[in-house]
């Protein structure tokens, strides 16, 4: 059974690249203020795309879309053809404010997601395994009975990660996931998402203010106007998958980076104007 | 001898006021006759208890507030969870609720008394509808400002709505009974003598009423110190609880 779909994916090469959620023409305006104008883009099955913009702009509002807690005024957002009708476990989601549950330890937060009722079919001990792992990977193990009023920023980060990762979602929507953390563990974050999303063949959606970061995990880097959002350019990334950080000293990203600073630099500057 | 200190420092600020007491008493500042010493009220709450009913006024006092708090907190945990779930809700039911808390209980005792008679009942009655009111509005108050963020978490990692309720409302309402339920203590404590004046047959209000009625200072000093200590040990064993049970929260003050 498992080993006839998988030479079903191999054979059809167009499963690859199928469209897994579309934004078609959306927008949405609280109240007089449009925060996101007539926007399209579309994310394929095992794509990595970065939406870069000015702080304020609608990056969040896009992402909450996608993830099911906000609704377009116009336009749909259309997830496997279907339009997004409200939040789910295929969808996992990182909180630009963590989320972190205060009254669970580090260790049950972790566990949380796997000790839900859509869980249940797995067995105990591999929901224990799947828990230490993730604890492990981000660096957390040492705390695992602690409560999360005692962890740094950069720790209840990592644990939001954790414990997105551990429900095993299908989709990773990450908003600004690593902002908090301290350059190298930010480095490191992004070897250890590199290998899951290589591992676990995951579909994400990052938002970031960092250029550099957006380049090195991305397929595909969309950068985002000044409110309302707009799309401003879309770029292919042409690096393939593994990368590693000699990526960052080749001209080509170089240049990449050079031109994306730009775009960037451009909308927060209109950003700025706007307030 | 850690605890000891902390015990100690705990005890300083009573050795203070009772300190404070004597020397108002032997300044002169006040008539002798209306201020008892210290040594003669602690005398009469031992003698009273050794030798007359004290320990059963006390014990229905400590009864009828622990009655009036329970029907309380059992009312106001749902209803104050309720008002503070629904905006819509809230803003209809707030003034009203402000209205009926700001009624001084002695107001009512007329009404008790018509309604359900001079026993028991209308004393927990009383005590019942000022733990009520206390208690539903800090749950309320609290339960408005959940953090939707939290609900949101969980809904993306598939939690069903059972599991919503059970494994974060739950745990976020928690802290807000325990916060009401100690509120509501202290004013059924603070309610008590007005509840005790719809027939003064015993407690430890009854006692203070008696002994009014024949200008006993020391008497009613005692009642008044009974009480207060009463009430300082309740809320301390909830305090020690909550500490206890909410061991995740950030304190403000510490
Ligand atoms: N629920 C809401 N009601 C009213 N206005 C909102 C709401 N949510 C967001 N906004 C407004 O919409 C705009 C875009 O918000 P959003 O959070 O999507 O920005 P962002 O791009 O994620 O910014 P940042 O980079 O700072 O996180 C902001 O001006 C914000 O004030
Ligand atoms: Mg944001």
């Amino acid at each position: 059974m498992n080993g006839e779909s998988a030479v079903r994916m191999q054979n059809e090469t167009g499963t690859d690249h199928e469209v897994k959620v579309r934004f078609q023409n959306v927008s949405k305006h609280y109240g007089d203020v449009e925060v996101v104008h007539d926007v399209s883009f579309d994310i394929r099955e095992g794509d990595f795309v970065s939406l870069v913009g000015p702080s304020g702009c609608g990056k969040t509002t896009m992402m909450n879309m996608l993830a099911g807690f906000v609704k377009p005024n116009s336009g749909e957002v259309l997830l496997e053809g279907k339009p997004v009708e409200g939040p789910g476990p295929d969808r996992g989601v990182m909180f630009q404010e963590y989320g972190v549950f205060p009254w669970l330890t580090v260790e049950k937060n972790i566990r949380f997601g796997l000790d839900l009722a859509i869980k249940r079919h797995i067995p105990k001990d591999e929901r224990r395994q799947i828990t230490e792992k993730y604890m492990n990977l981000m660096r957390l193990s040492d705390f695992r009975n602690a409560w999360p009023k005692n962890l740094s920023g950069g720790m209840r980060q990592r644990l939001a990660l954790a414990r997105a990762y551990a429900a095993n979602p299908h989709f990773l929507l990450m908003d600004e996931p690593f902002g908090a953390l301290d350059a190298q563990t930010r480095s490191d974050m992004h070897e250890l998402l590199h290998q899951i999303l290589q591992a676990e063949r995951k579909t994400a959606l990052l938002i970031t203010h960092s250029v550099d970061e957006a380049i090195y995990l991305s397929s595909r880097v969309i950068v985002i106007s000044a409110r309302p959002s707009r799309i401003v350019e879309s770029i292919d990334i042409p690096f393939g998958f593994p990368r590693d950080k000699s990526l960052l000293d080749s001209r080509e990203f170089i240049d990449l980076r050079i031109h994306l600073r730009e775009q960037v630099m451009k909308q927060y500057a209109e950003q700025q104007a706007l307030r | 001898m850690e605890r000891l200190t902390e015990f100690g420092w705990r005890l300083l600020p009573f050795v203070v006021v009772i300190a404070l007491w004597y020397g108002v008493r032997w300044s002169g500042l006040v008539d002798q006759g209306l201020l008892p010493p210290p040594h003669l009220v602690f005398a009469d709450i031992w003698q009273r208890s050794v030798e007359g009913t004290f320990l059963i006024d006390i014990w229905m006092s400590v009864r009828r507030v622990l009655l009036g708090l329970l029907f309380g907190m059992l009312l106001a945990v749902p209803v104050g969870f309720l008002i503070g779930w629904d905006k819509r809700i809230r803003r209809f039911v707030d003034p009203l609720i402000n209205f009926f808390r700001a009624l001084p209980p002695i107001a009512l005792i007329p009404l008790a008394i018509v309604y359900l008679g001079i026993g028991e009942v209308a004393k927990v009655a009383i005590l019942f509808y000022a733990a009520f009111f206390s208690g539903v509005i800090v749950m309320y108050e609290g339960m408005s400002q959940t953090n939707p963020l939290f609900i949101r978490v969980s809904r993306t990692l598939g939690a069903t709505d059972w599991e919503v309720f059970s494994k974060i409302i739950v745990p976020l309402t928690l802290p807000h009974v325990l916060t009401a339920t100690r509120v509501a203590l202290g004013v059924a404590w603070a309610t008590l003598v007005a509840s005790e004046l719809v027939a003064a047959q015993n407690g430890i209000g009854a006692v203070i009423q008696n002994a009014s009625a024949f200008f006993n200072l020391t008497t009613i000093y005692a009642g008044i110190i009974t009480i207060g200590f009463f009430a300082l040990m309740m809320d301390t064993i909830l305090r020690w609880a909550s500490r206890q049970f909410l061991d995740w929260q950030e304190r403000e003050a510490q």
